[in-house]
């Protein structure tokens, strides 16, 4: 009886915490009424590099507040096509906003190209497959039983991986290894746990968090797959078209585009 | 519709159920007649954990159990020569953790709810207890086996979170039915995927249906007053 009654108020009492916990976010940045807040949509291949440039934007635009959700290009289409609560929306391709804009749903003339992705092969430096040397040939290696891609279907990293396979010769041998990712960053997940023992991933993960430096990397040639321009759009929808605005201005921007540069994407027109 | 992964999911609904029959048995009369002690209590809320818990934690951490940096994943590795994950078997691995609830809780409360007297009237003619456990108790807990059964089955189809994480989405192989219908909606291909998912709805709606008449129809038998 008395546990039961001690069992009880100590659920209580964790619950009013973890409450207590909750309250008091909203007014966390102080600065309030001036906030303007901008919600955006990023293909996964962007996680690394748009964290950096988030850092240089909120130093230079203080009262505009950025937030970005992470996911799949395709899943964020169709989420969007549905009249999902995002303001601008990065895609790893252009066929997707593409589609946004032909539904009708985004800003007129708000289409922008802001990067070009590139591909790499990557193994567990650890495993010494030789990928450095033999590159995407090396897949065949029967050393190498699980080759790591995004979904072909819905992913545009992984209809770039399946089509540099098929340009290198390799795409029959190396396909009863292939194990699909639902983004690139899943699929990038399944290399570095060591589930998978190669990936053919985006350059840009590669070079940073739990990938940075343990990986043996060869990049893939740029002319045996179709070039992976990345597009973004505005959505009609937006709360604060000028906020958004202002924040796909400086993804076209000098500092920017040095950033995005640094994380291995290629400028577009490069 | 993509009928290979109808019937993966079948296939894995199945022998999740099998393999749950044999774990759950035994742990549901172990859980419904051991006396109450703290380590009941402890076992009693890690079966019941999958209930509470996202599908993403149990699939990531799978993810981790199985794959070549744990022992685990060695072991099994060392033993068979391939990896747990992106295999079927890892799957089933996933899918019985996951679904073990929903077979142990319903046979713990079918064995909870038999006479006690008629358990212990056949103690006093001297059976021994596997025997009245098997001839006795089984039968009459009865409605609630079928109902861990027809629930593991139904569950294990619609599991979604866990194969994401640890499938890799191989045809044939991990590509069950649920992510069968989320390749279809990220490709943008609604019909197929309205189609696949009014499958799954219809199916779902039987089987509840079947094991509430199941349940009613024992219950009027007087397997359990």
């Amino acid at each position: 009886m008395k546990r039961t009654r001690a069992l009880v108020a100590g659920l209580l009492a964790a619950a009013v915490i973890l409450t207590g916990c909750g309250a008091g976010n909203d007014t966390a940045d102080g600065a309030g009424a001036q906030q303007k807040v901008v919600k955006v949509a990023a293909a996964s291949d962007l996680k690394f590099a748009l964290d950096d440039v988030l850092k240089d934007f909120r130093t230079d635009n203080p009262t505009t507040n950025v937030e970005v959700t992470y996911g799949s290009s395709g899943n964020f289409a169709t989420q969007l096509s549905n009249g999902a609560p995002f303001d601008v929306f990065l895609s790893a391709d252009t066929s997707y906003p593409q589609k946004l804009e032909e539904a009708g749903l985004t800003v007129d003339g708000s289409q922008f190209d802001y990067a070009v992705g590139r591909l790499v092969v990557w193994a567990d430096k650890n495993k010494q497959f030789g990928i450095v040397a033999g590159g995407i040939r090396k897949l065949t290696d029967p050393k190498i039983r699980k080759v790591a891609i995004a979904n072909p279907e819905h992913a545009p990293y992984g209809r770039a991986a399946v089509a540099a396979l098929k340009s290198a010769g390799v795409y029959e041998q190396v396909q009863p290894k292939l194990v699909l990712g639902d983004n690139i960053a899943q699929a990038a997940e399944f290399v570095t746990s060591g589930n998978a023992d190669a990936g053919v991933i985006a350059l840009s993960l590669s070079l940073a968090g739990p990938m940075k430096d343990i990986g043996d990397v060869a990049e893939v040639d740029l002319e045996s797959y179709p070039r992976i321009n990345q597009g973004g759009v505005i959505m009609k929808k937006a709360t604060d078209v000028e906020a958004a605005r202002t924040f796909t201005a400086y993804l076209g921007g000098p500092k920017a585009h040095a950033v995005l540069k640094a994380y291995g994407f290629y400028l577009p027109g490069q | 519709m993509d009928w290979q992964a109808v019937l993966l999911s079948l296939r894995l609904a199945a022998t999740t159920t099998g393999i749950l029959l044999v774990v759950a048995l035994p742990l549901g009369a172990w859980l419904a007649y051991a006396p109450r002690r703290w380590w009941r209590t402890a076992i009693e809320a890690v079966v019941a954990l999958p209930l509470v818990l996202p599908p993403s934690v149990l699939g990531f951490y799978a993810l981790i159990a199985l794959g070549p940096k744990s022992p685990v994943g060695r072991w099994y590795e060392d033993l068979t020569g391939s990896l747990l994950p992106f295999s079927f078997t890892g799957l089933l691995v996933g899918s019985v953790l996951f679904s073990l609830p929903f077979a142990v809780q319903p046979i713990t409360a079918g064995f909870a709810g038999v006479d006690r007297r008629l358990l212990e009237a056949s103690w006093s003619l001297g059976e021994f207890r596997t025997v009245t456990l098997a001839r006795i108790a089984v039968p009459l807990a009865l409605p609630g086996i079928v109902t861990g059964a027809v629930l593991s089955f139904a569950h294990t189809v619609g599991e979604f979170g866990v194969v994401l994480m640890l499938g890799g989405n191989l045809p044939g192989q991990t590509r069950t039915i649920s992510i069968a219908i989320y390749d279809s909606v990220q490709a943008m291909d609604y019909a197929t995927a309205g189609r696949t998912s009014l499958l799954l709805l219809v199916f779902s709606f039987a089987v509840l249906a079947t094991t509430y008449t199941l349940q009613r129809r024992f219950t009027y038998a007087g397997a359990t007053p």
